[in-house]
């Protein structure tokens, strides 16, 4: 009988937290299958569009750049050191282009833009909603959705994948400096290893997980800053979670792209 | 017999245990000005949501023009917004736009206006509330609340709506600046020949714009009638919050 009451009240106290997280699950739902449908209809706000490419893509240049040119020439060196001691140093230019290719420029990356872009547009629509900005443009008869949400959602899938583009070549070049002016490899030889080496698996990897990270990013930032509440307070801790639970998801689905990928 | 506008009947409005609206029934007939008063936390601002569609009520009905409000779609919505104009008690301009594309937004986004049409009748109807075309290209963020307002009150008014809501349009100004937005108010209003529904608790505002006052306590209507009724009221809610007496039947958690 004790036993049996104490499983009761044991039950009892998850019942709040876990009907709260079924809400939350349930909730965010159905914020992915209102953002995925706005996205695929009219009307389309292509100004707003491209200012969230400009801002998200344009400006996140420097950041992905000297991160993924960071991760190239330690990812030269580290392999270096590693392989120099079975006689294996020309495989540094090949785990450096796997390496940067298939995960540290997509989700180095995309860790990176989170935190700038992610949390950035957590705090604006956070802001929006709790200014009532968000009512004033439904009283406007404009679709908060498609105004605010799907130009968002649309350039974090136009723009990581060719952020991470980017960082692919600036990361390989970061693995060069270092393969040729600090551990003297013939550059011809490096540049030639990494051309033999390089396959479109390893590039199509990389965007695709990308695009996936794009989309999370946009639509944690979203959905964080649209169910915000209670002022200020509010705002910060849609922002926090923007962060947090973007980078987490980001982790989660760089597994499962790779586990689709790579699995036999 | 006057058309009736607006029709609320038992409206039903609860957040979680919370109930705010307990069974409102209200009539807002075409072409008047009807002020609901009450304090803080009485379900004013609930009030204009539910009507506007922005929040679903859990009973009740709330017609506007004969066309249920509760339940409606997304369509319907846009199309019951076209015909409505919102000042917002913040003035909810959109930050990142200039004032004068905050002004023509509904010109810009819904009537098809290009730029340069859609500015110059932002700049009209921002003379028309007393602002000089030189705030046009201003930020928000740059104006003082009143402008904040007028600008507000300038997007609320553009696209020419039948029903103009007002949420505690005089909220946090001065008393000058307070009785020009009345003004103002009253001349859009009274210019448009639209219905309007102004929520606030300044009794000064709600006697000057009003054709008529509702009292909203607890969630229900209390009372209603014109401003000359409710000065003779013997409702003791009534004169108690038109008096600003702590003492009387209204319990105030301090």
């Amino acid at each position: 009988m004790l036993l049996l009451r104490k499983v009761e009240k044991f039950l009892r106290r998850q019942g709040v937290p876990l009907t709260r997280f079924i809400f939350k699950v349930g909730e965010l739902f159905i914020f992915i299958v209102h953002t995925i449908y706005n996205c695929l209809t009219f009307p389309v706000y292509w100004r707003n569009m491209l200012r969230q490419i400009i801002d998200m893509g344009f400006y996140s240049v420097p950041v992905v750049g000297l991160t993924t040119i960071f991760a190239g020439m330690v990812i030269a060196l580290q392999s270096y050191s590693g392989f120099a001691s079975v006689g294996a140093e020309g495989m540094v230019a090949n785990v450096v282009l796997i390496s940067v290719t298939r995960e540290l420029a997509p989700v180095l990356s995309a860790l990176m833009v989170a935190g700038r872009v992610g949390a950035a547009m957590a705090a604006e629509i956070g802001t929006m909603r709790v200014t009532e900005q968000i009512d004033a443009l439904t009283t406007l008869s404009t679709n908060p959705f498609k105004y605010l949400v799907a130009p968002r959602v649309w350039a974090g899938l136009i723009v990581m994948p060719l952020l991470v583009l980017m960082g692919d070549v600036i990361g390989i070049f970061g693995g060069y400096v270092v393969g040729v002016y600090k551990l003297g490899f013939n550059p011809a030889n490096y540049i030639n290893a990494t051309l033999n080496y390089l396959q479109a698996l390893d590039i199509t990897t990389g965007v695709v997980k990308a695009a996936v990270f794009g989309f999370i990013i946009s639509l944690m930032g979203c959905y964080n800053g649209y169910k915000s509440r209670g002022g200020a307070q509010g705002v910060g801790t849609a922002t926090t979670n923007a962060v947090v639970s973007s980078s987490i998801l980001i982790l989660i689905f760089n597994y499962i792209v790779t586990e689709l990928f790579f699995s036999r | 017999m006057k058309e009736v506008k607006i029709k609320l009947s038992n409206v039903c409005k609860t957040f979680g245990k919370k109930t705010v609206l307990r069974g409102v029934n209200l009539d807002i007939y075409k072409g008047e000005s009807l002020v609901v008063i009450g304090g803080s936390g009485t379900g004013k601002s609930v009030l204009i949501k539910c009507i506007q569609g922005l929040l679903t009520p859990e009973e009740g009905s709330i017609l506007v023009d004969n066309k249920e409000v509760v339940g409606i779609n997304e369509k319907g919505k846009e199309e019951l917004h076209s015909k409505m104009g919102m000042l917002f008690q913040g003035g909810a301009l959109f930050d990142s736009l200039k004032v004068w594309e905050n002004v023509a937004f509904d010109l810009l986004e819904n009537k098809g206006y290009n730029y340069k049409d859609a500015k110059s009748e932002a700049i009209r109807v921002l003379r028309s509330v007393g602002l000089d075309p030189e705030v046009a290209d201003l930020s928000p963020a740059e104006l003082s609340g009143g402008m904040q307002k007028r600008v507000g009150l300038a997007r609320a008014i553009i696209s020419k709506p039948e029903i103009i809501f007002f949420d505690e349009p005089t909220t946090g100004l001065d008393p000058i600046m307070a009785d020009v937005i009345n003004d103002l108010i009253i001349e859009s209003v009274k210019g448009l020949g639209a219905t309007a529904l102004t929520i606030t608790h300044d009794m000064a505002s709600a006697r000057k714009i009003a054709d008529r006052i509702a009292m909203l306590y607890k969630g229900e209507i209390i009372w209603q009638g014109t401003v000359k009724e409710m000065d003779e009221t013997d409702n003791p809610y009534v004169v108690q919050f038109i008096n600003g007496n702590s003492q009387g039947p209204i319990k105030t958690g301090v």
